[in-house]
This record gives structure tokens, sequence and C-alpha cells, in this order.
């Protein structure tokens, strides 16, 4: 952290190191605080990826190092079927809640959702602390599981009973692993609901004089939406984790049928519970958990493109009515998570018409993406580079969605790599696409330099091709009939994809190492990068408001003014009140006549 | 209760514009500030906390229903009948609570504090009371595993009671600074936020209660 945030807006400074840095309730630091936590996640996550697909390619290797971490889980090297499941069950629910949920909502929204919207400080600031400090616990409880007994939990980042509801006669992981999961997960719960609390305070109380809602930059409006979402769905998540935990620990049956013979016992004890009351529990929070993920990259894609392409967000209020269109639908389709549970055909069908319906709102943004950069004159900055490569990810990840919203089909692909392809494609690379251009993009503001360029680009293009590599073949594993979660492809129909699986590995190690590049950039930039200006993206947007045009800010014009006619430069800041000259202007003028 | 929320946030975006169509003093809607004036952070923030709850005891009554309809083992359990007692003694806390407020409004002091203590203690009666309804369902031999429906019913009063006990907090906060409140010089707006909360504590008890006289 440099000394140089001279954009900073000036606030009372705290004293001591500890409340400056560590228990701060600061939402600049806060946020950089939940940005390097998932960045943290993310490199972990990244690293069991690599055992997996080094596992699957080469089954009989033995990996150096992994013997040392589970003695059970992998002796001499050589890791079991269920260690493969822990590791698959750790990458997931690291990745997504600990980095997709963390790093685009709550990282880069703590740090700038107060700054665009003129707020100088989020509602509740201690409860803010608070939200960060159980997230922060929620991942030791994740991590610790590693080192307890029988090691983490082996049911995937769904955790579908009854394998997660019966302890350790399960598996390994399902004794104290579980537990811990799910402990962590309700932690999590609860620092995000308090999180959504304050982003929505804060988007409807405390925006700057003339901060419309029409008027939010799409990242505010994307991280209010993304709000809302959290705060209607992890509440059921909780709720679904305490049923869980007493089915576990206080011997109830909610989820637990009678007569379920494990590992050649019979279980004892529990009857008459319901799988798949957990299952709709779980989607109904699953479901609009993937928009979480999504919302705040778009929201992050729409406002880069039009800076970067020195145009006018096309269709602002189109995107804002797709954004909550978007969140509203995702509350309605969480069932076609379980179109193979057995569904009534009639249930899936509305489920299957809501989810295509999705398509629309969807296919609206990318469309006005397009619209926004026809014409445009574009800089190709790292930033921009990333969020065009999400909109290519986004429709090569999301046309694949319409294709699994048919039952017919996806009982077909369900349990192939076509849905590993699927929701690696549209929700994690695409959000990880989010995630970078947010980095390139805010990181001057953020730390006061600059990132470099040329390393910045030398990244894009490693990690553009990587993800394709690694991700679109997977498509026609999945076609071919190639199941998901085995730890190994011992069948012999599945021999013949062993040479795409041995390719994806090398391309995953590939994609894995270049982002180490991004890790130099990071750390290289955080303390010898050039010094940045006040606003070297010349963007229109409050956070780039220099500290001495003071606190009070008064926002005169919508968020995307650039390219202006009759303007001396190309862009004018939000809070930019001229006599002359835009049609805001004259509408601001005649709003106040009346 | 969200929904109000909602209406009042879409009434606002038809007040904005994208075009910048009024930006001065009282486009701001009902969440606008007055620049000095006390922030009501509070007052939104615990009507968007109200809909989360909302969502979780909607999870856990859903799960209920579900459960219920799934299968032999749903026994139904005799509600002690202390719980209607509970009931009176949380409704009467809700109609204290706003004769405090009343009291508060028309300046009289000394009952604005009685009424507040008397909340606070018919908040603990009521606790009191629940604790007592499960003392005599453990007594009864019905526990927490027996079968599905007492499952429900110590979660449903457990997780209220959590709740509630929050409010109570809230509660206690207001009565150690009663003095100053009643001089004018502190708690306006957390006097209204706790009012608010505990009524919906209120309303929530009731349906739950309606649920396990319905289903458990």
């Amino acid at each position: 952290m440099t000394p140089t945030h001279s954009q900073a807006i000036p606030r009372k400074a705290a004293r001591g190191f500890l409340r400056k840095y560590v228990f701060s309730t600061d939402h600049q630091i806060i946020g950089k605080q939940y940005y390097f936590l998932a960045l943290f996640s993310a490199l972990v996550a990244m690293l069991l990826s690599w055992l997996m697909r080094v596992h699957l390619a080469w089954p009989r290797l033995a990996i150096p190092g992994l013997g040392e971490l589970s003695a059970a889980g992998a002796p001499n090297g050589m890791m079991t079927p269920e260690y493969y499941l822990s590791l698959l069950t750790m990458h997931g629910t690291l990745m997504i809640f600990f980095v997709l949920t963390t790093a685009p909502q709550s990282g880069f929204g703590n740090c700038f959702l107060p700054a665009q919207i003129g707020a100088d400080e989020m509602a509740f600031p201690r409860l803010n602390m608070l939200s960060f400090w159980l997230t922060f616990t929620s991942l030791g409880a994740l991590l610790s599981s590693f080192w307890a007994r029988g090691g983490p939990a082996t049911s995937g980042w769904t955790a579908y009973p009854p394998l997660s509801g019966l302890g350790s006669i399960t598996g390994p992981g399902e004794g104290w692993g579980q537990s811990l999961w799910i402990i962590s997960i309700a932690l999590f719960c609860v620092g995000s609901l308090l999180g959504a609390l304050n982003f929505i305070t804060t988007t409807l109380d405390l925006r700057a004089r003339g901060m419309t809602l029409m008027r939010m930059p799409l990242t505010a409006w994307a991280w209010f939406v993304t709000a809302i979402l959290m705060l209607l769905s992890f509440a059921v998540l909780l709720a679904a984790c305490v049923l869980l935990m007493l089915d576990r620990a206080a011997g109830t049956s909610f989820f637990i049928p009678a007569g379920l013979i494990v590992s050649g016992q019979m279980i004892q004890g529990h009857q008459g519970g319901s799988p798949l009351l957990w299952e709709h529990l779980f989607w109904f929070f699953g479901h609009p958990e993937v928009y979480i993920a999504i919302l705040p990259a778009m929201g992050l894609t729409s406002h880069l493109l039009s800076c970067f392409a020195r145009k006018p967000v096309f269709g602002y209020r189109a995107m804002v009515w797709a954004t909550i269109a978007i969140g509203f639908l995702g509350f309605l389709v969480w069932g076609h998570h379980m179109f193979v549970s057995g569904m009534n055909p009639y249930s899936a069908f509305a489920f299957s018409v809501l989810t295509v319906v999705i398509a629309v709102p969807s296919a609206v943004k990318t469309f006005n993406w397009l619209g926004t950069l026809w014409g445009g004159r574009l800089r190709l900055t790292t930033a921009m580079l990333f969020a065009l490569g999400f909109v290519s990810i986004f429709v090569s990840g999301g046309l694949s969605g319409i294709f699994l919203a048919e039952p017919p089909v996806d009982v077909q692909l369900h349990a192939t790599y076509f849905v590993v392809a699927h929701f690696h494609l549209v929700m994690g690379m695409a959000a990880m696409f989010g995630i970078f251009s947010g980095t390139y993009f805010w990181f001057p503001k953020m730390f006061g330099r600059m990132m470099n360029e040329t390393l910045g680009k030398i990244h894009f293009i490693l990690t553009f091709i990587g993800a394709y590599c690694v991700f679109m073949p997977m498509y026609f594993l999945g076609m071919a009939g190639n199941v998901r979660r085995y730890a190994q492809f011992v069948d012999p129909y599945l021999q013949p994809l062993m040479p795409l699986h041995r390719f994806i590995t090398v391309a995953a190690l590939g994609l894995g190492a270049a982002q180490m590049i991004f890790v130099f950039n990071l750390f290289g930039s955080l303390f010898g990068g050039e010094k940045a200006g006040e606003n070297p993206w010349e963007a229109t947007t409050l956070e780039w408001v220099a500290a001495s045009a003071g606190k009070d800010l008064v926002v005169y014009r919508g968020a995307y003014e650039y390219a202006v006619p009759g303007k001396e430069k190309d862009y004018v800041m939000q809070n930019a009140p001229d006599a002359s000259g835009s049609r805001a202007e004259k509408g601001a003028r005649d709003g106040n006549a009346n | 209760m969200a929904t109000q929320t909602k209406l009042s946030v879409l009434e606002e975006t038809r007040g904005g514009d994208g075009d910048g169509g009024n930006w001065g003093e009282g486009s701001r809607g009902r969440f606008g500030w007055d620049p000095g004036a006390a922030l009501p952070v509070g007052l939104t923030g615990i009507w968007i906390a109200m809909a989360s709850i909302t969502m979780f005891f909607a999870a856990f009554t859903s799960a209920m229903v579900v459960r219920a309809g799934l299968g032999a083992d749903w026994t139904r359990v005799a509600l002690p009948h202390i719980l209607y007692l509970n009931t009176a003694i949380l409704l009467a806390s809700s109609l204290t609570l706003e004769l405090s407020k009343h009291c508060l409004k028309a300046g009289r002091a000394g009952q604005f504090s009685g009424w507040l203590f008397a909340t606070a203690g018919l908040g603990i009666a009521f606790l009191a009371g629940q604790l007592d309804a499960w003392r005599e369902l453990a007594a009864r031999g019905v526990y927490l595993a027996r079968n599905p429906a007492c499952s429900f019913f110590y979660l449903l009063t457990a997780a209220h009671g959590i709740h509630l006990a929050g409010g109570l907090l809230a509660l206690f906060y207001l009565v150690a600074r009663h003095r100053r409140i009643a001089e004018g010089a502190i708690g306006g707006t957390a006097l209204k936020v706790t009012t608010l909360y505990w009524h919906f504590m209120d309303i929530l008890w009731l349906y739950l209660f309606l649920m396990l006289i319905l289903w458990v």
C-alpha cells in the first residue's frame, strides 16, 4: 500500500496499525482485504485443479509432495478416489464462495460502490468489518479441514445428502471434513447477508445529490441487484445448513430417508427424510448464486466497453432492466439443476421454459455490448481486452446453457463434462475475466500506481487461449459421454478420449502458469509501478474525481457521457457542471424551471 | 414489507432520468436526505434485514410443509398450553412499546420509561415462557429427534427465540439510555428501528404459531 492515495477521499485517520489495516472499518481497506482473500483462495483452488487434472491424465503418476499433505488421502503421492472428491469439493467451494462471490462483489463493490455513488463510507462501517471477519473465519474453517481427521468433505460444493448427512460412514471426508464445510458455509452466509444489507442500504440512502438511480454506473447497478440476490438467497442456504447440521449432529431426519445401506451397514435412527428437500433448498440459493457471481462482471464489462470504446453505453436503460430481469428470473429456475432427480415432467417443462427466457435479457446485454463497440474508437488496454474476452467467453459458455435447459438433452448430458465445460466457461472463466478486467482498471485507484501493460497483454493472450483450450474440448468429451466427477477413467469406452484429457491437462498447467505473470505484475506494480494520475483512463464516474473537488459532490449527468459533440474533451465527468452543451444539461435546466 | 421498499425503489427509478431530467433538491424520493440531518440508514437497514429474515423463515416453514407431506412418520405433537399465554404476552409487549412511543411524543417522560421497562419485561417473560414450553415437552419425553414434527417445533421456536433475543438486546440498549432519550438528546432512530423490529418479531411469531397449530 503506497502512500499515494492522492485521489482518496480524506477521512478521519484511524489510530494504530491494527485499527487501520486489520480491524478497519474503512470501506477501501475492507474491499482490499476481500480482494486479497479471494486472490489467495483462487491460488489454492487453482493448485487443487492442477492436482486433479494431472491425476486424470496420468492416473498412475505419483505427485511429489501430495503424500506429505495427506498420508491417508494420497499414500506415496497417489491420490485415492475419495481424496480426489475432497479436492473437487474444496476446489468448487473455494472458487464459488471465496473467489467468484467475494472478489467482484465484496472486493470491488466495497472499494468502489461508495465512491461511484458519491458516498464517503458504507452505511454501516462496523457491520462491514464484521462481514469481512466472518468471511475470513469461514475460510479458515474450510481450509482447516485439510488437516482434519479424514480430510476435507467429499460431497461436492452442493453437499447432497444422504452422502453429506450421515457422517464418516459414507467416506473419510464425511466426518469432520463435512461438518467443517457446513460450519464454514453457514458463517459465510451470515457474512454475506450482513454485507448485502450494507450494500443495499448504501445504494438507497447515501447517493450524492443528483445521483438518481438511472444515473448510476452499471457497475453500481450490478452490485445493487447482486446484493438483493444475496440477501434473499443466502438466507435460504443458511436455513438449509442448519437443517443439514441437525441431521448430522442431532439425529433428526429432514433429509435422511429410512432403510439406507451404506458401506455394508444398515443406517439406524433415521427415517422419512427427503434428499430432494435439500436439493430444492440448495438450488433455490444455488441458481441465484450463479448470477451473484456473474452480474458484477457483466456490469463491469458494460462499464469498461463504454469507457474504452469512448462511446456511451448502448441502451443504458435496457441494460438496467436486463440486470433486474436476470436477477428476478434467477429465482424461478432452480429446478433446472434437478431435471434428473425424477421431477414431474410438467414441473421440468415450467423450469425449462423459464430458463430459456433468461436467454432474452442475456441476449439484450450481449447485443448492447456489441452496440457499444460498434463504431467506437477502441483503446485496447489490458482492462479492455479482458472485457472483450468476457463477452467472448460468456457467449461460448452461455449458449450451451440453452441446450442444457431442455430436459431431454439435459438427461443425456447432465452427468458429463458438457456441464463442466458449460459452467466453467459461463460462470467460472467469465467471472474471472471480470475480476481481471476490474483489477487492471481499478488498480491505479486502489493502489495509486499503474500495472504493467505489456505483462498485462501477455497475461491476457495466454489466459484467453488457455481458457478456450481447457474448457472447449470438454464439450466434446461430454457429447462423447465422458462422465464427470470420476477420479479415473479406466472404462474401455473412455480410452479413446484420453489423449484429449492429456491435452486439457497440459493446457490447464499452462493456463495456471500464465496466472503467475498476473501475480508478479500485481505485486511488482504495487511497489514499483508507475505513479498513476488522477484519472488515467479518462473515465466519467465519481471514483475518479479528484480529492480537491471536495466532499459534497453534486451529480449533473449520467455515467457514460463519452464523445459528447461540442465538448473540449471526449468525456464529461458526472459531476461536471457546465452551462452549455449536452442534452443532459438542457434537460436539467428544463427540469429546474418547472 | 419488502414490497413496500421495492415499490419505493421503483418510484424513484421513475423519478430519475438517465438524461438528467431532475437533479436538484427534492428529487431524492423517500430515501433522500438533507445534508446535516441524521441519515435514516438504520430504518432502511431494518426493512432490508426483515426481508432477509422473512426468507430464512420461509425456507424453514416451506421445508416443514414439504416434510409433513412426505410420509407416515409425521406424528403430531400436543402443543403446550403455555404457548397461548406466551402469544398474549408478546402481543401485549407490542402494545406497551407503542404506548411508550406515544408517551415520548406527548412529552410524558415518566410514562415513556415505564412502558419501555414493561416492554422489556414482557419480552423476557415471553422467552421464559418459551423455555417452559420446551421443558414441558421434554418432561413428556418429546425431544428434538423424536419425530419430524417435534424437530420442526424446536427448530422454529429456537430460531424465533434467537431473533427475538436480538430485539431484546436492542430494548436493553434503549432502557439503559431511557433518560437521555426522554430528554430528546439521542435515540430517535434507535427507538423507531427497535419498534419496527419488535412488531416484526410479533407478527413472525403469530405466523409461526399458526403454522405450528396447523402442522405440528
